[in-house]
């Protein structure tokens, strides 16, 4: 946005306040992500901004409604602003290309592209770290280091002002933790599906893949932010995508698209299970249509494959005790079932 | 003969005639699970997961019901979308999936994918795939189908005199039901047709409104030009086929003048009811309007008591000519009389004028 010579606001991190203000004006049974997203808005229009860049969709999911419905909200609150939202337009081209310009209205085109590309580079430096992260957390006896490398990781990569240098910090960052002293045992690997909002920010999740780390479990996924781009913004051209043959492993089990990540769900979970991971977690805000579809066909494919599957649902309630106890007793449960397989009769 | 079994939930309420004839054509005996009634709901409760909304479990009860009924046959459409670039929701596009992973000795499936989102092609492919259980004649196969595309436009017609799907099915399969002429309220009753017109998803919540009193406008019954023609004044058009068409008869139902009020039956945790229903009431400004939502709780007293608020307020409404002529503790601050002697006195009451 930088390089678009816009000045952008960066909404505050998700805090409770935002989650509170995004619960009290959205409509009361909508999903959690519009909520959150809400929230966002608001806090960015008491910030200054004046115009508001939203994605957009033609469902089946929710996701494609949201942006209407929350400039409404907005504008019953008294916010004057802009609202311009990104997506494949109904029937006319033009729209959205105006909408593009009226964006990119300062620089040239080239400009443009240089920054997508500069975005798409810091990005690829952020996930570095995150997986860094993400294989680190539980196999170092002191795991608040590694949290600590990777919050000054973030920083630094954030601050840096070309590609190489975000670069630069991504591996610094990893190479820093590969000098923490280790476990000796190898840590469980459970793989993290479910809806992408939810899987991505850690607000949404409770920061699931930190408690799972310090729980001693090696976090898998196949959802980061990047791939979302590449698959859905940049036509998978940019890097090889696994999103056709995740689809592919959900048959015979859910034949069809679902909208959101149903199916990717489905096929991540037969993937996974295939590829020797010890249980799965499937996350989603309450009431998503996609996940509901998943979860009903996840216990037969869990019976099928072999393997653990949990469902957890995320709303407004922000209580961790409960994730953490529930966390806790499934992942006793895998490693009994892993370390003692055949010695224990079930009862 | 074979036996085909149509679970009597979800898109039944929509398209039964069209699927009954058509497998009747063709030689097959049609049987339905009947009307939902407690058993069928419990069965559904257990076997679906419990973020399902309420007709998602029903359904999986009527599939249970038929499971028991000696069917050669079960016939479960993957409903995507049934017009251009609309949907249904994303758990009917899974239903075939979700029962095959939950429910054990089903009879064989007839799975069928329709989806007219883009072209119609794929649609008329699977009518012949679903045909070739029974026969091999393509001709007796589209004979078959466009009877049912006469009989389901019959059965629509039905419910434009006022009459719900479900009394229409029963008007056309030859039964008799009146409708009640006296009444001094008119409602528009909106929501999904699998919920609303189901007697124990919705309660019995037409049948009860007409014996408050109502008479009860529901989106089947207005013309449907005028619907997409309100829907359309949406500023981004609603990719849900349901939605879109309640959206629609509300706009339309609110510009009338002899509509007394609007009541929107939701069901908890559906996605499009969310937004839809809040939509609604952000738009619906001039006349009262009630959401109710519904769940698999059994308590009929809140609903009654809400709908009897509901129509008082609406008769008190009509007949008081002002709702703000009405004291809040009971006693009426209203009468032609009493403005005049306060009139006459010089006082001067603020209420009154608003």
């Amino acid at each position: 946005m930088n390089g678009l010579q816009l000045e952008f606001i960066t909404p505050p991190p998700i805090s409770k306040r935002t989650l509170e203000l995004g619960v009290k004006y959205s409509p009361e049974f909508v999903c959690m992500p519009m909520k959150i997203n809400l929230g966002n808005f608001i806090e960015a229009l008491e910030m200054g901004a004046d115009t508001i860049v939203m994605g957009g969709g033609w469902g089946p999911c929710r996701f494609g409604y949201y942006a209407q419905i929350e400039k409404e909200i907005l504008q019953e609150l008294g916010y004057d602003f802009q609202m311009l939202v990104l997506e494949a337009p109904d029937s006319k081209l033009k729209i959205l290309l105006r909408q593009l310009q009226s964006l990119g209205q300062n620089v040239s085109l080239w400009q443009a592209l240089k920054s997508i590309k500069f975005a798409w580079d810091k990005l690829n430096a952020v996930e570095q770290v995150e997986k860094g992260l993400e294989y680190f957390l539980p196999r170092a006896v002191h795991p608040d280091q590694v949290e600590r490398i990777y919050q000054q990781g973030l920083e630094e990569i954030i601050a840096a002002r070309n590609a190489d240098q975000s670069f630069k910090m991504a591996r610094q960052a990893v190479q820093s933790m590969q000098k923490l002293e280790l476990k000796s045992q190898a840590p469980l690997k459970i793989g993290l599906v479910g809806e992408i909002y939810t899987v991505l920010e850690p607000a949404a999740n409770y920061e699931i893949i930190k408690m799972l780390g310090r729980l001693g479990v090696e976090v898998k996924r196949t959802i980061y932010m990047s791939d979302w781009v590449n698959d859905h913004l940049l036509g998978g051209h940019v890097k090889p995508s696994v999103r056709s043959q995740l689809i592919a492993s959900a048959r015979p089990y859910l034949n069809y698209w679902v909208g959101g990540h149903g199916q990717e769900t489905v096929g991540t979970t037969v993937a996974m299970a295939r590829q020797g991971c010890d249980g799965i977690i499937q996350i989603g805000p309450l009431t998503c249509m996609p996940e509901i579809v998943a979860q009903t066909i996840l216990p037969l494919v869990s019976e099928k494959e072999g393997i653990p599957c949990m469902t957890l649902w995320f709303d407004e309630l922000t209580g961790t005790a409960g994730i953490q106890t529930r966390l806790e007793a499934f992942i006793d449960m895998v490693s009994r079932r892993k370390y003692t397989a055949g010695y224990v009769k079930e009862a | 003969m074979q036996r085909v079994g149509i679970p009597q939930g979800l898109f039944y309420h929509y398209y039964y005639p069209l699927w009954k004839t058509f497998f009747e054509d063709l030689g097959a005996e049609v049987v339905n699970s009947g009307p939902t009634n407690r058993e069928i709901v419990e069965k559904g409760i257990a076997a679906a997961v419990d973020e399902s909304c309420f007709p998602v479990k029903v359904y999986f009860g009527h599939v249970q019901q038929l499971c028991t009924m000696g069917l050669d046959y079960i016939f479960l459409p993957r409903l995507v979308s049934v017009e251009p670039r609309s949907y249904i929701c994303p758990k009917f596009m899974g239903v075939p999936d979700m029962i095959k992973a939950t429910l054990s000795d089903l009879p064989a499936v007839i799975d069928m994918l329709v989806d007219l989102s883009k072209t119609n092609k794929v649609f008329d492919r699977e009518v012949v795939k679903v045909g070739n259980y029974f026969t091999r004649d393509r001709m007796a196969i589209q004979r078959a189908y466009h009877h049912g595309i006469a009989e389901q436009k019959n059965c629509n017609q039905i419910c434009q005199s006022g009459y719900s799907t479900t009394e229409a099915i029963a008007l056309w399969e030859g039964g008799q039901i009146d409708l009640p002429s006296r009444y001094d309220l008119q409602i528009g009753v909106l929501g999904h047709g699998y919920s609303l017109y189901d007697q124990t998803i919705s309660m019995n919540l037409i049948q009860r409104l007409r014996s408050m009193g109502c008479k009860v406008i529901l989106p089947e019954g207005c013309d449907h030009i005028k619907i997409e023609t309100a829907a359309a004044t949406m500023p981004k058009r609603v990719f849900w086929t349901l939605g879109r068409k309640n959206v629609g008869a509300a706009l339309h139902l609110a510009q009338q003048e002899q509509i007394d009020g609007i009541i929107y039956l939701a069901c908890f945790g559906c996605g499009p009811d969310s937004m839809i229903g809040d939509l609604i009431e952000r738009k619906i400004k001039n006349k009262p309007f009630m959401m109710i939502t519904i769940d698999e709780h059994t308590g009929e007293a809140g609903m009654i008591t809400r709908l009897e608020a509901f129509c008082d307020m609406l008769r008190r409404r009509r007949y008081a000519g002002s709702e703000s002529n009405l004291s809040a503790h009971g006693e009426y601050v209203y009468s032609p009389a009493g403005v005049n002697e306060w009139s006459a006195a010089g006082i001067h009451n603020s209420s009154a004028d608003q």
